[in-house]
């Protein structure tokens, strides 16, 4: 086994296990507050990348339209949150499930009506583009790190809200007693609102990292949407813990086995046999472990005490 | 003999028009809207299939496309290997093995992921029976000889002695007369003992504990059937379009075939066949007359989400029974 | 032996706060035996445990002479345990004598049977209707369950007891949100089956419990700090002192 590869391939896990933490993130803090499922938490991803794409040619500058990217997303979130989920949090889930699936349809198409069906580069400014050079002479590119060097920054920015301000104390408490929060006299919808807008420009931040790599396209989400949700499910739904946990976990996991699960069956069967079943296995494998957690833990990894 | 019920009657008439429109399309020369009526009595029985765990189990189930495109591949994979070789135990164009094989494999899928995802409720539910329909489709998609992401061809329908599916008539003849073998069952294993637990674990799971139903073995055996019946639709489909890929299997497919309970009537008899054909016949409308056909089509979906309790079959029926 | 449930040291906590601690507790057979306590005793934590829907953290319960504390609830019905609930859980979508019958469809035979009509099964059904007649809801048997009063729900509740023919019920606060003459009338009712059956009675309603008991145990704080006679437990000092005081 090569180790450098090893390292690169370490760092890209470590990468693809932040962007599912932003995402997942947000999922999971919607859920364990307004107790909404919100599949069209992929839509917000895809639109906080078209946005960011349209301002980086506006701006001149992929640094700048992040910044004002992230803005917008939360406004798109907060008006969601006002016209479609509102109506929903007294409905069961299932109700949720399907108008948010429609919401998906809704964004797709309007995406498509407005910047057209083919997906849209983001070129990075210079400084972001190149390669960087490693102790070991290992290159990686430099945007690669700056996503986990950003994911890291949401992830301890989000660790201290919700911990340590005021906000953060009126979320734990309404996720665990939402009538109590109400009784103090907070305004509840208010928070909501700001709760499930936090998640939106958290998904969108994580399409905005992803689209200079991937560029953005209509339905980018609706792969990594599932993916989160199996951080979520791993993690324990509503567990900011849990999610960051099983986030990097279900990261490092899909990347490594995609790259090293042939060499790893090659010890214990024949190289032909393992080269016909490692892609197979390798695409199931964060299911695959998705199961065997639950089989023992149905409720995830770190569940939330009360709710 | 039991009374019939002013669904049961809905169920009726939905069937008997769907026995006669087509066929008479036909010969008026009208195919494309033979065609139309082939998927829609195809997806009605997958919608029927998961009505019974989804409407009458309360277990809402976002995977069932996988059941559909696992039956469509038990299909495919056995012909492809009977023209190219390969894989010869299963290698065949024999319908009752295909057919066989997709119920069985579908069963049995049903029964190793209902294991693991019944032991869960409410949203973990959703979720983790839309990850493993996630899965099979990245396991499909992984396996090259199938054509991956490209989806496979079926060059030779399914053989049946007698008939020839080859022939739209009889194949939609075929899908109808399933689907009212379905729809009858499903009526059946509803009323039955059976399905007064699989009920009363879905209006109240605690109770029927403290009765001393073991709710989930019942859950578990109603998810196999699901998940049975669920492929023979797949595998009628793969006959109809002759063109099988994973994106059969994709999580928007699943979306659609809930959208299809809910919009007919979760638990109701005629619900899953009304909610497929306005479901289909809108697409259709809509899709040929915009390209941006899923703006209204996803407005529609919220709305009825939002407005229409019930369903369909609740407004025709004007009230909503068990 | 004359106890049909005994339950020995339990103990169970959620977070930091004691439910349950040390209970000792024993039903004799076809005695009516209510526990008393004020709110936040653990009375339904308790029931909880004993029907199999909670486990204690430590502790026994023995049902019969038989070790029962990790059984599920579904496998201690068949054993002759029935509950109701504090708050009435019904199958609320189903009618009135459907949810009858489902108590009595448990009780006989298996219900893994997909093709026979359920309600063409005449055992089931006439059962069912004879106890409906019994606890007054004849009339309405074929209603939705919805549709029915707080009060005949709790009727209900007692005809699914009685549906599963059990030999000891467990009745979380039966009188709950009843008005004065449903309450009046509950104490018929369970003054009827009384003798029949033994009888778990959680209440909050003194006089129901103590016209009703044979024994009454009162609950504070999780632990059993006397049990008696009705008599007896109204000259007991402590309990004057920790519970009838207070009110």
């Amino acid at each position: 086994m090569d180790v450098s590869l090893l390292i690169i391939q370490t760092l890209n896990g470590l990468q693809l296990g932040l962007l599912l933490f932003l995402v997942a993130s947000g999922l999971t803090l919607v859920f364990g507050i307004l107790d909404f499922v919100n599949l069209a938490h992929a839509a917000l991803y895809m639109v906080g990348a078209f946005i960011c794409a349209t301002l980086t040619y506006a701006l001149g500058n992929f640094i700048y339209a992040v910044i004002v990217s992230l803005p917008i997303t939360a406004a798109v979130g907060f008006v969601v949150e006002r016209f479609v989920a509102r109506p929903l949090y007294a409905r069961g889930h299932l109700d949720q499930v399907l108008a948010t699936f429609g919401l998906i349809l809704v964004f797709e198409t309007l995406a498509h009506m407005i910047w057209g069906p083919a997906g849209i580069a983001v070129p990075l400014p210079p400084a972001l583009d190149g390669q960087t050079l490693l102790p070991g002479a290992i290159e990686i590119p430099t945007f690669r790190l700056v996503i986990i060097g950003a994911g890291l920054a949401a992830a301890g920015g989000l660790f201290w809200l919700v911990n340590y301000t005021r906000l953060g104390m009126l979320i734990r408490a309404g996720a665990s007693n939402r009538t109590m929060v109400g009784a103090l006299g907070i305004n509840i919808q208010l928070l909501f609102s700001l709760v499930f807008a936090l998640g939106a420009a958290l998904a969108g931040l994580a399409g905005m990292l992803i689209a200079p790599i991937t560029e953005a396209s209509i339905g980018m989400g609706n792969s990594i949407i599932i993916t989160a949700f199996v951080v979520i499910i791993v993690g324990g739904i509503g567990s900011m813990k849990g999610a960051f946990i099983a986030a990097l976990l279900i990261g490092l996991i899909d990347t490594l086995g995609r790259s090293f699960l042939d060499d790893l069956f090659g010890l214990f069967m024949s190289s032909d046999a393992a080269e016909n079943a490692a892609p197979a296995v390798s695409a199931m494998l964060i299911y695959i472990i998705m199961a065997g957690v639950l089989a023992f833990r149905p409720q995830g990894l770190f569940p939330p005490k009360v709710r | 003999m039991e009374r019939i019920s002013r669904q049961d009657w809905i169920a009726i008439i939905v069937l008997a028009l769907l026995a006669v429109l087509p066929p008479l399309f036909l010969s008026m020369g009208q195919s494309f809207w033979m065609d139309l009526a082939t998927r829609l009595v195809i997806l009605a029985i997958a919608a029927s299939s998961l009505n019974l765990v989804l409407g009458y189990g309360g277990l809402v189930s976002f995977g069932h496309a996988a059941f559909v495109g696992l039956g469509a591949y038990a299909v495919g994979i056995p012909a492809h290997h009977w023209l190219y070789g390969g894989m010869d135990p299963i290698a065949t164009t024999n319908g009752f093995v295909q057919i066989g094989l997709a119920v069985g494999v579908c069963a049995l899928f049903a029964l190793v992921t209902g294991l693991i995802c019944l032991r869960t409720r409410g949203v973990y539910f959703i979720m983790i029976t839309m990850a493993f329909a996630q899965m099979v489709y990245y396991g499909i998609v992984s396996i090259e000889e199938y054509g991956g992401d490209d989806g496979l061809v079926i060059d030779s329908r399914s053989e049946f002695p007698g008939i020839s599916l080859d022939d739209p008539l009889q194949l939609y003849l075929l899908a109808w007369a399933s689907l009212v073998v379905v729809v009858v069952l499903v009526r059946m294993i509803v009323n039955s003992r059976f399905g007064m637990v699989l009920k009363g674990g879905k209006g109240n799971e605690q109770r029927m504990a403290t009765l001393g139903f073991n709710i989930y073995a019942y859950r578990l055996v109603a998810y196999v059937i699901s998940g049975a019946i669920c492929g023979y639709a797949g595998a009628l489909l793969g006959n109809f379009t002759t063109f099988i890929s994973p994106e059969m299997m994709d999580w928007g497919r699943s979306g659609e075939l809930m959208f299809m309970v809910i919009l007919g009537g979760a638990a109701t008899l005629a619900g899953p066949i009304l909610g497929a054909t306005v479901f289909i016949v809108l697409e259709e409308a809509l899709s040929s007359w915009t390209v941006y056909w899923h703006l209204p089509f996803g407005l529609f979906l919220i709305l009825v989400v939002l407005y229409v309790r019930g369903g369909l079959t609740g407004l025709l029926s004007g009230k909503k029974e068990d | 032996m004359g106890d049909i449930l005994r339950a020995e040291g339990l103990n169970k906590s959620f977070g930091g706060i004691k439910a349950t601690d040390d209970l000792h507790l024993a039903v004799a057979t076809n005695e009516l035996h209510a526990i008393i306590g004020p709110n936040g005793a653990g009375k339904t934590t308790l029931i909880g445990q004993l029907s199999g829907l909670q486990y204690p953290d430590t502790g026994t319960i023995y049902y019969k002479d038989r070790d029962i504390t990790r059984l599920p609830a579904h496998r201690r019905a068949p054993l002759g345990i029935a509950r109701s609930f504090q708050i009435t859980s019904l199958v609320m979508e189903m009618s009135v004598i459907d949810n009858i019958a489902l108590a009595l469809q448990a009780k006989s035979g298996h219900s893994f049977r997909f093709f026979r009509p359920a309600r063409s099964e005449k055992a089931l059904r006439d059962g069912a209707m004879a106890l409906l007649e019994r606890v007054g809801l004849g009339a309405k048997a074929h209603m939705p369950t919805v549709a029915l009063s707080h009060g005949e729900h709790r009727n209900m509740e007692i005809a699914i007891a009685l549906g599963a023919q059990a030999e000891l019920m467990l009745l979380d606060e039966p009188m709950a949100g009843l008005g004065a003459e449903e309450s009046l009338q509950m104490v018929e009712l369970l003054q009827s089956i009384k003798g029949q059956h033994s009888i778990l009675l959680i209440e909050h309603d003194m006089d129901a419990v103590f016209a009703l008991a044979d024994r009454i145990s009162v609950l504070v704080y999780g632990h059993i700090i006397a049990t008696g006679t009705p008599d007896e437990i109204r000259s007991n000092e402590a309990v004057q002192h920790a519970y009838l005081g207070e009110e």
